[in-house]
């Protein structure tokens, strides 16, 4: 046998045993949070891609068309600008609906790949007492951390650029949040419900988001569209949120009905998409 | 929850244990129990139902019928409570790729609800374990084959777990490191963890495994000692003899008049005796002179071919 | 067995042909046959993508050029020749949409060759130079920028949007766009260590597409800034099929076509010094 068999491990700990260490009440109750911790250590790798790629995009949509396109509307509208505020100000909260989406939208869909496709490590933690249901639930908090900051500084940029004052703006994180939070659950579920994923990140991007992006209301009062396309926007997460937002960033009229429905929209929308994203991992996890 | 078991206690019973995948039959009802201390392996080729079996033990996989209990629980009903206590260690490694060594660790152990003070400590022991200690800041995706299986080994170690579970734990790995697997392995087991191993080396198995389930197409082909299987299922020695490529079927009627069982298999024949000298002076007496032979002592290779067949190894 | 001969007989003529002249490592001739590993490769599941490619400027088109065109309505494209919005997007859209492809294809696509399946490795331990695998390469990258264009041409035209000889002389300017495009792609894929790396890719694309005159003219800007969009390529890009499609072709259309030459030229070299450094020495 090897010269090993006899030599003793330096830093060799008195063996306690699973049975003794680990309490298994607690990891159920706060699974999820561990979950959440793993992948907040792993974002963090890629600060920078991440910062760039969420705070860059609606920057420069900011300054080429809400600058650029917006000075020409303005002055076509002679000064009116749109929906009875100068573009810049119509615009903002609106991309500020599309960058909490579009972020949200990939920090759930790549771990999601990854994590049970890629690298398996999502098979790593459910051979741990971890479930189906802290894993998607951490998933998704992580998304929320994530889309939480973007929001804050995208906030911070649309002050900076004169498109919104006062303090109910402020309120306009919380709407952007909810909105991406509730549309991340659901997408999140369906990237674990894929089967085959080849394409999938490109397809979703063109041929749903880059639509809702654009037939959201985002560029010009969703009414000023033919009827048939409005339809997008009523189904569209960017559209609800964007009329949220509208609302609180300056004084857009939305009356009791419409806050009920843009609210509801997203309550079901969190709840179902939680539910059916739980419901997809635990069943991929069991293949 | 903290019940203890000692040694010799069943830790796991499954009786009837069947899972069908589809149309496929993945594991055929079978019966087995795992006492604690023990070094329990499951040897067959490929499609055996091996990983399957492990799986449904890991309470990551239901079953399609049968009775299954880990530490006297049902997996499907107290899944996270069962794999508190178990080690498992997949076929393929599934680390974290951008994490760093360390990172790794740590993270898998704040899976199991592990205090921040007690990981760092483990984290010290188990990268001298695995042999990594220089490597703790480098990226997994930097890491060679051989580096990867021992950090996926320690990682399932971070949690001191009751059951360690390994699939083909030392495939890829060369044969120092092999080597120095197995004593960890050993020590382990010294300090009462119980081993669940599956395996198609045979040297391993011979190794490593107190009881040996050899599995084949789903079902248990037979269930005992290394040293025991040999012995009821194999004869003493084996004479391997070649002819040339093609003459091996044409003689093998007539070598099978020489003794009680052969195995043809493509490059050569196998045959079966107490003595394998005397079989061969038998041969060349009787003018069948082979190109060249060898005779060894039966090893489990040779009582996986007489229970299914097949060669392990194809 | 005897046509097998041949071949043989056929490379070996060709081989000796080129033997001594000095191009012999850097290029066989044969770079088609990378074409059509690119074709046998192309696997049926990849025309969703096309199509989803082509989809993108179309939807632009229609979300811009109708939403925001009535909110703008004409646009001077000087001495005043004024065009509708949706005829002023339409030709930086089909620039956009050719840059897009070619990139698409001469980045992604090639880093997954040239990290992870080694596919190049392989050619060019054969008698294929790196020019032929940078050619066989880029030329499949153009293969698609073709058919986007000839896609958007079809949808544009009926609408009237682009007229007869614009339309005509837009799809090969688009092509030579895509060339471009794929040439400097190539090139800086081969410098590319890690997908962070990549992904500045993504990160310069978006601000050259949203600055570069697709949405209005760029005389709006500040000087300073107007001179760092001429030097980027889209701009020329953009410039060249607006004025093929508006029928304004001056002295400066040519400019943006040698642009687009010299891109073309310093990209092949690039890739060729860069593959052959990579795998042949």
């Amino acid at each position: 046998m090897s010269a090993t068999e006899n030599a003793t491990l330096k830093s060799e700990m008195v063996r306690r045993g699973s049975l003794h260490l680990i309490n298994v009440p607690r990891i159920k109750r706060w699974g999820a949070y561990y979950v959440l911790e793993a992948r907040i250590r792993n974002m963090s790798k890629w600060k920078f891609s991440i910062l760039a790629a969420s705070i860059g995009s609606p920057l420069f949509y900011l300054i080429s068309v809400g600058i650029g396109v917006g000075s020409f509307i303005n002055s076509h509208s002679a000064g009116r600008g749109i929906d009875g505020v100068k573009y810049m100000t119509f615009l903002a909260p609106a991309l500020l609906a599309q960058v909490a989406i579009q972020d949200g939208l990939s920090e759930v869909t790549f771990p999601t790949l990854q994590g049970f496709k890629w690298e398996k490590n999502f098979f790593a933690m459910n051979s741990t007492p971890l479930t189906g249901r802290h894993i998607a639930v951490g998933t998704w908090l992580s998304a929320i951390a994530r889309i939480s900051l973007t929001v804050v500084a995208y906030i911070a940029i649309m002050y900076t650029f004169g498109a919104i004052h006062g303090w109910s703006p402020l309120l306009a994180i919380f709407t952007a949040v909810l909105g991406s939070a509730a549309f991340s659950a659901l997408m999140m579920g369906a990237t674990a419900a894929i089967k085959n994923d080849d394409m999938f990140l490109t397809l979703l991007q063109r041929v749903a988001i880059m639509p809702l992006f654009l037939f959201s209301g985002t560029f010009y009062p969703l009414k000023s569209m033919p009827e048939f396309l409005q339809w997008i926007g009523w189904c569209s997460p960017v559209w609800h949120a964007t009329e949220l937002g509208r609302w609180l960033t300056y004084d857009h009229p939305l009356n009791g009905n419409s806050l009920l429905i843009h609210f509801s929209y997203f309550a079901v929308m969190l709840v179902g998409g939680l539910w059916f994203a739980i419901r997809t991992f635990e069943k991929r996890l069991a293949k | 929850m903290t019940s203890n078991f000692r040694i010799g206690d069943p830790l796991i019973r499954a009786s009837k244990l069947r899972k069908e995948f589809g149309d496929f039959t993945a594991v055929n009802g079978i019966d087995f129990e795992v006492r604690k201390g023990e070094s329990f392996g499951f040897l067959g080729p490929n499609g055996a139902g091996k990983s399957t079996t492990m799986r449904i033990i890991a309470a990551t996989l239901t079953r399609t019928s049968g009775e299954i209990t880990i530490l006297d629980k049902d997996p499907e009903v107290h899944g996270p409570e069962i794999r508190a206590h178990l080690g498992v260690v997949p076929q393929q490694d599934n680390l974290d790729a951008a994490l760093t060594v360390e990172d790794n660790l740590y993270i898998y152990g704040r899976y199991f609800g592990l205090s921040k003070k007690f990981i760092r400590n483990k984290i010290e022991e188990l990268l001298e374990f695995a042999q990594l200690e220089e490597k703790r800041s480098v990226k997994v995706e930097a890491l060679s084959g051989g580096m990867k299986r021992r950090l996926t080994i320690a990682r399932a170690l971070i949690s001191e777990p009751e059951i360690l579970m390994l699939d083909e734990p030392t495939t890829g790995l060369d044969p120092q490191a092999r080597h120095i697997l197995w004593d960890r392995l050993f020590r382990l087991k010294e300090q009462g963890v119980t081993l669940l191993i599956t395996t198609h080396f045979m040297d391993e198995a011979e190794q490593l495994c107190d009881r040996l389930m050899v599995m084949d197409k789903g079902s248990i082909m037979a269930e005992d000692s290394p040293a025991s299987l040999i012995k009821n299922f194999a004869t003493k020695e084996v004479l391997e003899v070649r002819f040339g490529s093609g003459r091996n079927v044409e003689l093998a009627d007539t070598l099978r008049t020489h003794c009680d069982r052969i195995e043809v298999l493509p490059d050569r024949v196998l045959m079966y005796a107490e003595s394998g000298e005397d079989l061969l002076h038998r041969l060349v007496s009787n003018g069948l002179q082979p190109l060249t032979s060898l005779v060894r002592r039966s090893s489990l290779e040779d009582v996986f071919l007489r229970l299914t067949g097949r060669t392990l190894v194809d | 067995m005897s046509s097998m001969k041949e071949h043989v007989s056929i490379a070996v003529a060709i081989a000796e042909k080129r033997r001594g002249r000095r191009s012999e490592r850097i290029y066989s001739g044969r770079a088609r046959a990378v074409l059509e590993r690119s074709a046998i490769a192309f696997k049926s599941s990849a025309w969703v993508v096309i199509l989803s490619g082509f989809l993108e400027p179309v939807l632009f088109l229609f979300s811009f050029g109708y939403g925001v065109g009535k909110l703008i309505g004409t646009i001077d494209v000087g001495n005043h020749h004024l065009v509708t919005y949706a005829q002023f997007i339409a030709p930086a859209l089909l620039a956009t949409s050719a840059m897009n492809g070619a990139i698409y294809d001469s980045t992604w696509n090639v880093y997954f060759k040239l990290k992870f399946d080694r596919i190049y490795h392989a050619m060019l331990a054969t008698s294929l130079g790196p020019l032929d695998v940078a050619l066989g390469e880029i030329g499949w990258a153009l293969l698609r920028g073709l058919v986007y264009a000839t896609g958007f041409m079809a949808i544009v035209m009926p609408l009237g949007l682009i007229h007869g000889a614009g339309a005509l002389f837009a799809i090969p300017a688009a092509v030579l766009i895509a060339f471009g495009f794929a040439s400097i792609g190539m090139a800086i894929t081969t410098y590319m260590k890690s997908f962070q790396q990549m992904d500045m890719i993504n990160i310069v694309m978006l601000p050259m597409f949203l600055f570069s005159g697709s949405f209005y003219p760029i005389t709006i800007y500040p000087e300073w800034l107007q001179v760092i969009i001429k030097i980027l390529p889209l701009w020329h890009a953009i410039s060249l099929i607006r004025a093929i499609a508006l029928g304004v072709v001056t002295i400066g259309t040519f400019g943006h076509l040698a642009y687009f030459i010299a891109m073309v030229a310093i990209g092949l070299v690039l890739t060729t010094r860069r593959l052959y450094a990579l795998f042949m020495r």
